[in-house]
């Protein structure tokens, strides 16, 4: 038996994060009640027009520059004709071709190294309504509210080769799509899902075996799951020399298996034809450069820049994974020259504070500012770690400023060489027996005395300094101590 | 204050300014017509009339307003055009108890500019027919003769005009629908160009085709109304952004001064000869006065009527998709299950010339007979329209037969749709190349109207208007309907 290699490809259908809908002025709210949010264009009225969204297509298009895609100057929409009861025309208004954009790439880090899964297109369309089935009363109800909400749709190439790197992929595109702030990709509310082509064929193999296509994976999870059970499950069929037939498929994620939905024979003949309703779509080339302008650097450069700036990988990850988290870094880095400081800070205390408060880290009280000094304070070490821990969670609550609450606290150390000297003659002056025994060859003694010029500063004293002004203090009495032995 | 019901729209207009009487009392006429008028013409689906009357007296006391050049003016619509609240079927049964949430925007036009609304007019089922027989709700008669059609598919509007209901009525022509009635009836209508009018709000047949127009009785009335109605609409991305022209004031055009191409193959049609007689008098009198003639080769027209019930079909099958019964219109209470819901709504409440296009047009975009069907149909398309452009080059205008038979008894081709295709041949490049035309009585042939169409360039509505009158001071008037 020739050892089989798994084929897939992609096709994400992301919400984009616009106002209102794609061919009329309603506005998107999943949460709003059922048919509520409707009009005489989303609800298929005779005689309704639709008109385009101009924010849909700059977010589309920006997509595909993030991708480097070819973004069509002029692409075309598309009558997908179906009947649903949640298809309110009898049709989704899509694009075939050309569609908004052709080509790009997406670089991943698959388990197996780094890989360039090549994009087909991204083209835009209108989402369906939701049909609610109510088995107790043998109804279905059809809400509307969705029907019209602008999707993009993103189509791979087949260039992945496992669950893993299909995996990878989603996560990955799924991240820049929300920095982008093209989608909210909030995945429990379908707003970012997933179509799975797959198919196996012998390893070395150039043409493509018969594939299966598994319909609406709504999480990560799931895409790993089904695709393994796919894999497997047409692998046994090529074992036991059964044909793999053309299907689509749907995941039942409670039994982790796939199902027949329709057979080729049974696939709909959509009958697509260009849209008589909408003119082309154009993209000026003065819009293109506008979004060109405003896109975010790609992720791997960002990753070098920090690098570069002495963060630590751990920091860079976390900094990259959160929204606005990289851009509050500048600000912060562009007042206080101490990036690995600042980085650490974010790492360690100011995203998880964030993530547990569920605050957007641009909104958080406590801004690029407050930070910047909060770091600042550190690296001269008027602040202890141990002070800074104490007092950020009320700097994070309140913003206040780091420097005068620290005082308030009475947390700020004395690092100041004469203070700490001068703190130190009085604790040499009045433990002679211990400085004795320090003299005498017991260093260890040396903490207790630090412990001392931390009471008299009450806490303030930077330890460090404290113990190196006291080793002065005393080395100074050694000196005259042997004097006098001598004499 | 006899016979309001005879002026013209911009004779009545006149009379409204002059305070010689008021939009009620025009409204009232015209009412009053319609009530008499109706057992024998059966042009009206719906009369607006209390709503109408309540509408001219709130005008009436408001007071004359010059800055709205329809004020007061009472005209009917085809019903295809949405009416916030008032019946809307398209001459369906599927859409018998519909009444829209919204307006039509040529309606909004038509009020904005003062205009009072009296009836909703009759029509073939969604505006799919050449005769108003395929009205779900019975048929229309010919003003002239009762036992022949009024033609189609806007037959209640040119019936409703030339029947002196209303002095203008608004239509749709999608391969015909305004020129032919028109045409038939013995009145004058206007087909603007494809995005001259915004197509927002009325019940779609072919979307690259569909375009609203008036029909009245005289040129500048067909002005007025175009005035009123045309212009970009936000709503509609395929009405044009151009420049609306002065239409309600255009000049009489020299005949002397114009030259006009006959479309070698729409002359050569096997005419009816009581329809042929008249066209060549009309052809000598134009002559006599001055107009002359250039024959001109359009080759690809011969392919127009295929080209156009591909095309036309194609749009209308996935414009009716929505006819479902699952948000409005009928719904079959039969078998349960999806599949019986749509196929027996959709055969309970669609006519057998609305499904034979839509099984016509589901068809030619199937897989497979796409590439052969549709994408060949729409290459002749942009044939057609370069013989159009070509045909126009030595030339003002375009002059050419409508109907290449006067109106027929009932009953003539309802068995015979390829025949009744085949008789939209005059009509249907216009709609093909989106340009603007015009449908004018040329005389009677055998006590029926016969019509000669002037067909324009793109957007050059005002000049076709121009000489359209020019065509109306040499052309005989056709006189009135016997037992009118």
């Amino acid at each position: 038996m020739t050892e089989m290699e798994p084929v897939i490809g992609l096709e994400i259908h992301a919400q984009l994060k616009t106002r209102t809908k794609l061919f009329c002025t309603c506005p998107i709210d999943p949460g709003a009640e059922p048919n509520t949010l409707i009009c005489e264009i989303c609800s298929g009225q005779p005689g309704a027009l639709p008109r385009m969204n101009g924010k849909a297509l700059e977010l589309a298009a920006k997509a595909g520059l993030a991708m480097g895609c070819r973004v069509n100057e002029r692409s075309l929409f598309s009558r997908k004709n179906y009947f649903y009861p949640d298809l309110p025309n009898g049709f989704q208004t899509s694009q075939i071709d050309p569609p908004i954009c052709e080509g790009g790439s997406l670089d991943i880090q698959g388990p197996d190294g780094p890989r360039t899964i090549r994009l087909n297109r991204i083209h835009l369309e209108d989402d369906a309504g939701k049909c609610v089935h109510d088995p107790r009363r043998g109804r279905t109800l059809v809400d509307l509210n969705r029907a019209g909400t602008p999707l993009i749709e993103i189509v791979t190439e087949p260039d992945l080769g496992s669950s893993a790197e299909a995996m990878e992929f989603l996560r990955k595109l799924h991240a820049l799509l929300v920095r982008l702030e093209v989608t909210e990709g909030r995945m429990e509310e379908g707003e970012f899902r997933c179509d799975v082509n797959i198919s196996l064929r012998p390893r070395g193999e150039t043409r493509l075996g018969v594939r299966g296509e598994i319909k609406n994976l709504n999480s990560f999870r799931y895409v790993g799951q089904a695709i393994e059970y796919e894999i497997k499950r047409q692998a046994g069929l090529y074992a036991a020399g059964r044909p793999v037939l053309q299907e689509t498929l749907h995941f039942d994620p409670d039994r982790h298996e796939t199902r027949t939905l329709r057979s080729k024979e049974e696939a709909h003949d959509y009958r697509y034809f260009p849209q008589p309703d909408l003119p082309p779509v154009m993209v000026a080339p003065g819009l293109l450069e506008e979004l060109r302008a405003s896109l975010p650097a790609p992720a791997e450069e960002t990753a070098a820049r920090l690098r570069g700036q002495g963060l630590r990988d751990e920091a860079i990850a976390l900094l990259m994974d959160r929204k606005g988290a990289v851009e509050y870094f500048d600000r912060a880095a562009a007042i206080y020259d101490g990036p690995g400081r600042i980085g650490a800070l974010m790492a360690e205390l100011l995203l998880p504070a964030c993530q547990r408060d569920g605050v957007p880290v641009q909104s958080s009280a406590l801004g690029p500012g407050g930070l910047a000094r909060l770091a600042e304070l550190l690296d001269q070490g008027v602040l202890g770690r141990r002070a800074a821990q104490e007092l950020f969670g009320e700097l994070f609550e309140t913003g206040a400023d780091p420097g005068e609450l620290a005082r308030e606290r009475g947390l700020l150390q004395i690092s100041d060489r004469g203070a700490l000297s001068e703190l130190a003659a009085e604790v040499v002056a009045s433990h002679p027996g211990e400085v004795g025994k320090y003299l005498g060859g017991q260093e260890k003694i040396l903490g207790f005395l630090v412990g001392q010029v931390m009471r008299r500063s009450r806490g303030a004293a930077d330890p460090k300094g404290a113990g190196e002004a006291l080793v002065a203090a005393m080395a100074g009495l050694g000196r005259q101590g042997g004097d006098g032995d001598g004499n | 204050m006899t016979e309001l019901w005879r002026l013209g729209l911009g004779q009545a207009a006149q009379g409204l300014a002059k305070r010689q009487f008021t939009a009620t009392d025009l409204v009232s006429a015209s009412l009053e017509r319609i009530r008499l008028s109706e057992p024998r013409l059966g042009a009206c689906l719906a009369v607006l009339g209390q709503e109408a009357l309540d509408r001219a007296r709130d005008l009436d006391r408001e007071g004359h307003d010059p800055s709205r050049p329809l004020w007061g003016l009472p005209v009917s619509v085809k019903d295809v055009f949405c009416l916030k609240g008032a019946p809307t079927t398209a001459g369906s049964r599927i859409l018998e108890d519909y009444r829209p949430s919204f307006e039509a925007t040529v309606v909004r036009r038509l009020r904005a500019a003062g205009a009072v609304i009296v009836a909703k007019t009759n029509c073939d089922e969604f505006a799919m027919g050449s005769s108003t027989e395929f009205s779900a709700f019975g048929p229309t008669r010919n003003p002239w003769d009762p036992g022949r059609v009024p033609g189609g598919s806007s037959g209640g509007a040119a019936a409703s005009v030339a029947g002196f209901q209303v002095p203008a009525g608004l239509g749709t022509d999608t391969g015909g629908s305004i020129r032919q009635p028109a045409a038939l009836c013995g009145c004058l209508g206007l087909k603007p160009t494809y995005g001259r009018v915004s197509r927002y709000g009325i019940v779609a047949y072919g979307s690259s085709f569909d375009q609203a127009g008036p029909l009245a009785r005289r040129v500048d009335d067909l002005g007025l109304v175009l005035a009123a109605i045309a212009g970009p609409d936000g709503l509609d991305s395929t009405a044009s952004g151009r420049p609306v022209g002065d239409y309600a004031n255009v000049a009489e055009a020299r005949p002397g001064e114009l030259t006009l191409g006959l479309p070698d193959e729409l002359w050569a049609a096997d005419f009816d000869p009581l329809v042929l007689g008249v066209l060549e008098r009309a052809r000598r009198e134009l002559a006599g006065a001055g107009v002359r003639f250039k024959a001109v080769p359009m080759p690809n027209l011969r392919f127009s009527v295929a080209t156009y019930y591909i095309l036309a079909a194609a749009e209308a099958s996935t414009n009716l998709a929505r006819y479902d019964g699952v948000r409005y219109g009928h719904r079959s209470g039969g078998d349960p299950g999806l599949l019986a819901l749509y196929r027996d709504s959709r055969t309970e409440g669609l006519g057998q010339e609305v499904r034979r296009r839509i099984m016509l047009g589901t068809f030619v975009l199937s897989s497979g007979y796409y590439e052969a069907y549709f994408r060949k149909a729409a290459q002749v398309r942009r044939l057609i329209q370069e013989d159009y452009r070509k045909a126009l080059e030595g030339c003002d205008f375009l002059l050419a037969p409508v109907s290449s038979i006067p109106a027929w008894p009932f009953g003539s081709f309802t068995d015979d749709p390829l025949t009744a295709y085949q008789l939209d041949m005059m009509t249907l490049p216009l709609n093909l190349v989106g340009a603007p035309g015009l449908s004018m009585p040329a005389g009677l042939g055998g006590g029926l109207p016969v019509g000669l169409q002037l067909m324009g360039r793109a957007f050059d509505e005002a000049g076709l208007l121009s000489a359209a009158k020019a065509l109306e001071r040499i052309l005989p008037p056709l006189g009135d309907p016997p037992g009118l």
